[in-house]
């Protein structure tokens, strides 16, 4: 790149111009990148530029024990690492039979939606930043922060968990944590009215939102949209509801929608979402209690683990959408293939790259933070 | 909490009442140092004490952050089953998983409750890390992440053997020990973490962890083939040894060790003796030295010589005074605990190898030493310790007291022992056990006991 081996390219006259959007841009999520066109500040085509941050996970995966995978599977989706795990544990335990103890899968339902809650907050605050109100990222992050606080006494860990293994979780609950997760779910809810007054019913953002990126739930299907994504065009679809995975089909939530399939009707849905999660939680709280037993069912050495042949499937609902994986044994102690289905694979490419276009500029960022991306999820 | 509805127009005004947390107090917390959660997993403590160098962790870590590193200062016992080395840790690598504190076969390694390290200039090159109990750069921070009975991930209780019962023991005097099937050898084979300090304790080095990888494997042709690399007793080991290896396993610091030696029988009963003959012929090398050795007796050191001189292509010749070969293994101990078949087995192997063995030959008698060395390039002598051990107290020579070793042979000879009406057996070993059910089962007739 010596300045008297490059030469300008002419380009001939044009009202477009290429823009990248990311990997480096305060705009964009994680390490990903937008190639829009724009004629003024409209976008006129858009195209998705993945692999900066392409590790290969699937392929890592392929040469690693079964066991050694929990440390790594969380490292797919930074702020929601809780399904990843708890997908895998729940493929490896679909291919080798093994019992999940009760227990086990009622704390793996709090660790769910404990990071629900967290991804969701940690959203508010991305998505507000892409229209410059910062306070709500900092309150966010700061009211995100307590629960890592909870999640560092449940398991050890403040952000990548690997509280689960195949066969159920690595640890019993700290003696007097059900009492600080009711003290922390009074917090949170005492904070709402607050989020609300600053952020869900602020006029600008409003504004801003409302009509911003939107499909059709004809479109939205078409594009394989899962999730709060595609609740917010309408149709009332959670895995936690209609595919019950887990203690799912003993609690009791709603599965908010909104109809618009705009950047506003993803917003609310999640804003809602966040009062579920919180009704869940207490559920889970009120029912610990009452529940013993272990929380692992027997497992074999893990240098020694071999896991029958076949294939399962399994899906979650990641606080982004449908979250699968799909792990195939050849008998050994190591996984044959996994492939990670994440919904942000839908969203932060097809899905992206067709509402981008017909946006102004300015609504770019809002629009890949509204459908709540998470770039690793492409690049697995 | 007010629903917001899609429509809802909202205020521009809405945000202006979060200036009220103007007049709150302000959450920011100071930042000191405080410990982490009671599980918190932080910076890696080794208690060198406990720990042993068996290097488990560094198999189990998913990012190659552990490197075994060998400390000339410390204990070193192959014996015992302690090495001289412990883990480091690099930091660049380490995700704190926690994985090699649950797998640590001794629960020496734990994580401390340490958030942030920070260091001084001149540790900065030090992010590779020996952990001891001090933590980190000696900052004494208290254990988070310890192993608890949730997270350990070493099996630690062995699969039993199954064992005649007693009242069926009393009318037979057929091998009392079943041995493993299938399913229970592969559980029992896959509780080994494959640190290898079975291998370093036995005295002939066999290569355990390969063996039972082999049967984990399920490739029972391999773990043979593994046995024999060292031992042409395999029968015979995998059912008397004194398992030296088992007192080494790391997983024995806290639990049951590995059945290393019901593993070793396992392979061998179930691939067969006409597959084991097969599997070592085919292990024989072609060469053939032109050289001739002669062995003087056929216990087990002078049969396994025989195995391995002739798997190097020498001509060799086993002499043996008693009418069978197997020495002290078929006349020293009692049928229940090794029956002859699998002596037989063990030696039909060597003897397929082109051991020559002639019995009945006692050197200086039916044969001449001189003749011996005259005919061959070389003669070993394996006559093994045919005396048995005295109390030295006083009387010990009376012509009623026997030892142990010489009745035990003669009842393998099946000479005519008559059954006294009581004996007295001193020590309380293996062996005084054995005898009077050994002298029982030959010869009818009662006889009282006292040890």
């Amino acid at each position: 790149m010596r300045p008297e081996n490059y030469q300008a390219v002419s380009q001939p006259p044009s009202h477009e111009f290429e823009l990248n959007i990311g990997p480096n841009h305060p705009g964009i999520e994680g390490n990903y990148a937008l190639k829009i066109k724009v004629e003024g500040d409209m976008v006129v085509a858009a195209k998705a530029d993945a692999g900066y941050l392409h590790r290969g996970f699937e392929k890592l995966m392929e040469g690693r024990l079964w066991m050694q995978n929990i440390a790594l599977v969380p490292r797919i989706c930074v702020p929601d690492p809780a399904p990843m795990e708890i997908c895998y544990a729940l493929g490896v335990e679909a291919l080798g039979g093994l019992q999940l103890p009760e227990r086990a899968q009622w704390l793996r339902v709090m660790q769910l939606e404990l990071s629900r809650l967290a991804a969701h907050l940690f959203y508010f605050g991305g998505v507000a930043a892409t229209m410059g109100m910062y306070s709500n990222m900092f309150w966010g992050v700061a009211d995100r922060d307590l629960i890592l606080d909870l999640f560092e006494a449940f398991t050890g860990g403040r952000v990548y968990s690997m509280y689960n293994v195949p066969g159920g979780v690595r640890r019993e609950l700290p003696d007097d944590f059900l009492g600080r997760l009711g003290a922390l779910l009074d917090y949170l809810e005492s904070r709402l009215p607050d989020y609300d007054r600053l952020f869900f019913s602020n006029y600008v953002m409003l504004q801003r939102t409302r009509g911003t990126g939107s499909m059709t739930q004809q479109q939205a299907l078409e594009w394989g949209v899962t999730g709060p994504n595609l609740r917010a065009c309408g149709l009332a679809f959670d895995v936690r509801r209609d595919d019950p995975y887990l203690v799912y089909d003993q609690l009791e939530f709603d599965v908010p929608t909104e109809t618009a399939g705009d950047a506003l009707s993803r917003i609310l849905v999640r804003r809602n979402e966040l009062l579920q999660s919180i009704r869940i939680l207490r559920q889970v709280a009120a029912q610990l209690p009452h529940v013993a037993g272990p929380v692992r069912c027997p497992i074999p050495n893990p240098l020694a683990w071999n896991i029958p042949p076949g294939e399962s499937y399994t899906r979650v609902e990641s606080s982004k959408g449908e979250l699968a994986y799909y792990c195939v044994s050849s008998g050994g102690d190591m996984p044959w293939r996994v492939h990670v289905r994440g919904p942000s694979q839908m969203h932060a490419v097809q899905v992206l790259e067709n509402l981008a276009v017909g946006a102004r500029l300015e609504d770019v960022a809002q629009i890949i933070f509204s459908l709540d991306a998470c770039p690793p999820e492409v690049d697995r | 909490m007010a629903d917001i509805s899609y429509k809802s127009r909202g205020s521009i005004l809405n945000p202006l009442r979060s200036l009220s947390f103007l007049t709150r107090k302000p959450v920011t917390l100071p930042l000191e140092p405080r410990a982490a959660s009671a599980n918190y997993r932080g910076f890696h403590l080794n208690d060198w004490e406990k720990c042993i160098g068996c290097s488990t962790c560094q198999k189990i870590c998913d990012n190659e952050a552990i490197t075994m590193i060998h400390i000339p200062e410390l204990p070193a016992d192959p014996v015992k089953g302690v090495r001289a080395e412990r883990p480091a840790i690099d930091y660049g690598r380490c995700c704190w998983c926690g994985l090699c504190v649950d797998v640590c076969p001794t629960a020496s390694l734990s994580l401390s409750r340490e958030y942030i390290h920070i260091c001084n200039d001149d540790e900065l090159d030090s992010y590779f890390i020996l952990p001891d109990p001090n933590g980190m750069h000696e900052l004494h921070f208290e254990h988070g992440w310890q192993k608890t009975a949730d997270s350990d991930l070493v099996d630690l209780k062995r699969q039993a053997m199954p064992v005649q019962a007693a009242d069926e023991r009393l009318q037979t005097f057929a091998e009392f020990t079943a041995g493993y099937d299938d399913q229970q050898a592969l559980v029992e084979a896959s509780r080994c973490v494959q640190c290898g300090m079975c291998h370093d304790a036995c005295p002939a080095h066999m290569h355990a962890p390969d063996y039972i990888r082999a049967i984990w494997e399920q490739d029972l042709e391999e773990a043979v083939r593994q046995i024999y690399r060292t031992n042409p007793f395999a029968h015979v080991c995998g059912r008397i040894c004194t398992r030296r290896c088992e007192t080494a396993c790391s997983i024995g610091v806290r639990g049951e060790p590995v059945a290393i030696r019901w593993l070793k029988r396992y392979a061998m009963d179930a691939l067969g003796h006409d597959r084991v003959k097969a599997l070592v012929a085919g292990m024989q090398g072609d060469s053939i030295s032109g050289r001739r050795v002669a062995i003087i007796g056929a216990g087990p050191a002078g049969l396994t010589a025989a195995f391995d001189l002739a798997q190097q292509g020498h001509r060799v010749t086993v002499y043996e005074a008693l009418p069978e070969p197997g020495g002290m293994m078929r006349y020293g101990i009692p049928a229940y605990r090794l029956p002859h078949a699998r002596i037989d087995d063990d030696i039909d192997v060597i003897r397929s190898t082109g051991v020559e063995i002639q019995c009945n030959v006692r050197i200086g008698e039916t044969l001449d030493m001189t003749q011996l060395q005259d005919e061959n390039d070389a003669v070993l002598l394996a006559i093994g310790l045919q005396f048995g051990r005295s109390t030295r107290i006083k009387g010990a020579d009376h012509h009623g007291v026997r030892s142990a070793v010489e009745l035990l042979r003669s009842i393998g000879l099946q000479r005519d022992l008559p059954v006294p009406h009581a004996i007295v057996v001193i020590g309380g070993g293996n062996t005084p056990w054995t005898l009077p059910a050994a002298w029982h089962a030959c010869s009818a007739g009662n006889m009282a006991v006292s040890m």
